[in-house]
């Protein structure tokens, strides 16, 4: 489902074709999508695509991601599949906004690979792990629980994001809700079951300019996670706290500033 | 046909008032309910119980493994299963098994089992489960999205141990092991039977097809909803052209006989509720993570056992717990006097096709009198109706292979001095 003006290309990886959204005009600025992916081109990305030319490759597992996770089992394997994706998708060095999972993903990339990326823009990123104040688990949930786990405005976010759209066949709609749960397993396979893989050991590694960015009303990676990844990147860090937003901060608060 | 006497072990005193107060029986059960000294009680019951029935004359026992829950006190089913090997004469074996992928090596496994063949004399049937989402990724971690891809490499790994000579090297996508060679070795050769406990999927029942293996069909929910399902897996048996030898398929049952029915309604109604409310009031949220079952499942609209459970559970709330009737209505209990019980496990059996019979006669808060009782009364007036049954047309060709009698050991006496 692509909107006015988004070219949408694929690039082949380990066999499979992953998608790559474009939108806008000037130098790239790479978004890696947060948890469940995007079935749909968002307000969010349109706001960036007014700047910049906006380069959207999908994750692996997730929608318009093939089935490319299960080719992944483990740190090192999602590493240099990232690391693939950027080079494909024309980003290998380009500036970078990875939300939630996507941000853990351009994290490891400037972590494992100072080259690849130019600035980082990390939105709510999991990678570290507080027993104190613990990530949530997304996974144990029971599906009324979700909207309001990620999202500011529960009622619009489930709508919008977690129900197929009108008019979809019955064959269609259990595909559509397959693609969704198939995004929940790349995630888990990648987080289970904490979310933290080591990242505080590489933060030091992650020299380029970095900006923070976090939903005040995050319930799945505390707010006060910005500060922890602060103190242990190696560059120069800017933070940023937004009002009225959760977790899914690209839908609650799509007109924030980015990049 | 076989008859086997299961044990879930389940904790027999959660408060009356569980259900309320407590969101899931599994993962983060309160630990302030579990009291050690009646555990004591509870196992030493338990292995009572199933040292009875091996000794009246059922064909096999069988443990099985759950972790963090009070729905089955085995996190090591092998526990039980080699106190057993030395307790019991003639029965077979049945652990029920070891979920594979949550051994690090899994070559524990291949040990483990291969010490309970030795000391049973090899009456041990080897039970490989992937096992329920609740113990494998939330109480061990376990991936989701790698659990099924784990457990067939372990299950490679491990007959491969079993049946190659020489030691090897297994270069696996999880396991690395320069050397595999493990001793103890089964002394069923090539391995002792494998069993594979299931819930449903249509890889499982192909899988088990191409193995050879014996599906063994666990359903809380009894034989009218079991039926459809072992449809399923008979249709697709046809289909890959496997013959229609009973033995191939394994189903669980509970059963409470008494003299008569009445007395058989008053006596296993709170042991019923006590299962089907408490000991299966497991949180949704631990039902299904993504990954646990695969795309073709899903698609396929096969609801996972536990899914139906947990939605039972949720049910249970929302609209009050199944009452016991219900329970027997259903066919989750087969109850009655032992011709009635007889008469409807024969239609059972027939209609499945299942040769491998397995029965809960302890469950719920049932205590050892009555398990004893229920077990006495199955033995003795149930089980000889049912004896024989598909043994003139098929063999059971996943019975384990033990040593004779009389080059079997026999365990020194207990003497208490």
């Amino acid at each position: 489902m692509s909107a006015p003006g988004v070219v949408e290309s694929f690039v082949k990886l380990g066999g499979e074709s992953i998608r790559v959204w474009e939108k806008g005009a000037g130098e790239a600025l790479g978004v890696f999508a947060g948890l469940g992916g995007l079935n749909a081109w968002t307000p969010f990305l349109d706001e960036l695509a007014k700047r910049r030319r906006v380069v959207v490759p999908s994750l692996p597992g997730f929608p318009g991601g093939g089935q490319l996770h299960r080719q992944l089992d483990n740190l090192a394997d999602w590493v240099a599949c990232t690391l693939d994706l950027l080079e494909a998708a024309g980003l290998d060095g380009a500036e970078l906004v990875g939300h939630s999972i996507g941000g853990t993903l351009a994290a490891e990339a400037g972590a494992f690979s100072r080259a690849s990326v130019k600035k980082l823009t990390l939105i709510a990123p999991f990678g570290l792990f507080d027993e104190s104040e613990p990530v949530a688990d997304v996974w144990a949930r029971r599906v009324n629980e979700i909207p309001a786990l990620f999202s500011a405005k529960p009622a619009e976010f489930a709508k919008e994001r977690l129900t197929p759209p009108a008019g979809l066949s019955p064959e269609a709609a259990t595909e559509w809700a397959i693609v969704q749960n198939r995004a929940t397993e790349a995630a888990a396979r990648l987080l289970w079951p904490v979310g933290e893989l080591g990242l505080a050991k590489r933060l030091h590694r992650i020299s380029c300019p970095v900006k923070l960015v976090w939903g005040a009303e995050d319930r799945v990676v505390p707010p006060s996670y910005a500060k922890k990844f602060a103190s242990g990147l190696a560059g120069p860090t800017e933070t940023r706290i937004v009002p009225g937003a959760g977790h899914a901060l690209d839908f609650d608060a799509p007109g924030t500033a980015i990049g | 046909m076989k008859l086997l006497w299961f044990h879930l072990m389940p904790y027999t005193d959660l408060p009356d008032d569980f259900t309320k107060k407590h969101p899931s029986v599994w993962v983060d059960i309160d630990s302030r309910l579990f009291e050690p000294a009646k555990a004591h009680a509870m196992y030493n019951d338990f292995m009572d119980e199933l040292e009875f029935a091996a000794e009246i004359g059922f064909d096999g026992v069988c443990v099985n493994e759950h972790h963090q829950n009070a729905y089955g006190l085995m996190p090591s089913p092998n526990i039980i299963a080699a106190s057993l090997a030395r307790r019991t004469r003639d029965a077979a074996i049945v652990v029920m098994g070891n979920s594979l992928a949550l051994y690090n090596p899994p070559m524990r496994v291949a040990e483990e089992f291969a010490m309970l063949d030795c000391i049973s004399g090899g009456r041990l049937v080897a039970g490989f489960p992937v096992g329920t989402p609740m113990d494998t990724c939330f109480a061990y971690g376990q991936n989701p999205s790698q659990l099924r891809e784990r457990y067939f490499e372990a299950h490679d790994l491990i007959l491969k141990s079993w049946t190659t000579p020489d030691t090897f090297a297994w270069n696996g996508r999880f396991n690395k092991q320069r050397y595999v060679n493990p001793w103890p070795r089964p002394l069923q050769k090539p391995h002792p039977p494998i069993w594979i406990p299931g819930g449903g999927s249509v890889e499982t029942w192909h899988w088990c097809a191409e193995m050879d293996y014996v599906y063994a069909y666990l359903s809380y929910f009894g034989y009218k909803l079991g039926q459809a399902t072992m449809q399923g897996f008979w249709d697709e048996m046809e289909r890959l052209g496997k013959d229609k030898n009973p033995f191939r398929a394994g189903f669980l049952q509970f059963v409470g006989v008494a003299e008569t029915h009445k007395e058989a309604l008053e006596l296993y109604r709170e042991p019923a509720e006590y299962f089907y409310n408490r000991c299966l009031h497991v949180d949704a949220r631990y039902a299904n993570p993504a990954g646990y079952s695969s795309e073709a499942t899903i698609r396929a609209r096969v609801a996972s056992q536990v899914v139906a459970a947990a939605n039972k559970a949720t049910d249970a709330i929302a609209y009050g717990p199944p009452t016991f009737e219900e329970m027997v209505d259903k066919g989750y209990v087969i109850i009655g006097s032992p011709d009635e019980v007889a008469d409807k496990l024969r239609e059972v059996a027939i209609n499945m096709n299942v040769g491998q019979l397995m029965l809960l006669l302890q469950f719920g808060n049932m205590n050892k009198e009555t398990a004893f009782y229920n077990t006495e009364l199955f033995a003795k007036r149930v089980a000889p109706q049912l004896k024989g049954l598909f043994e003139d047309k098929w063999e059971n060709l996943w019975w384990p292979k033990p040593l004779p009698r009389e080059e079997r050991s026999n365990p020194r006496p207990v003497v208490v001095r």
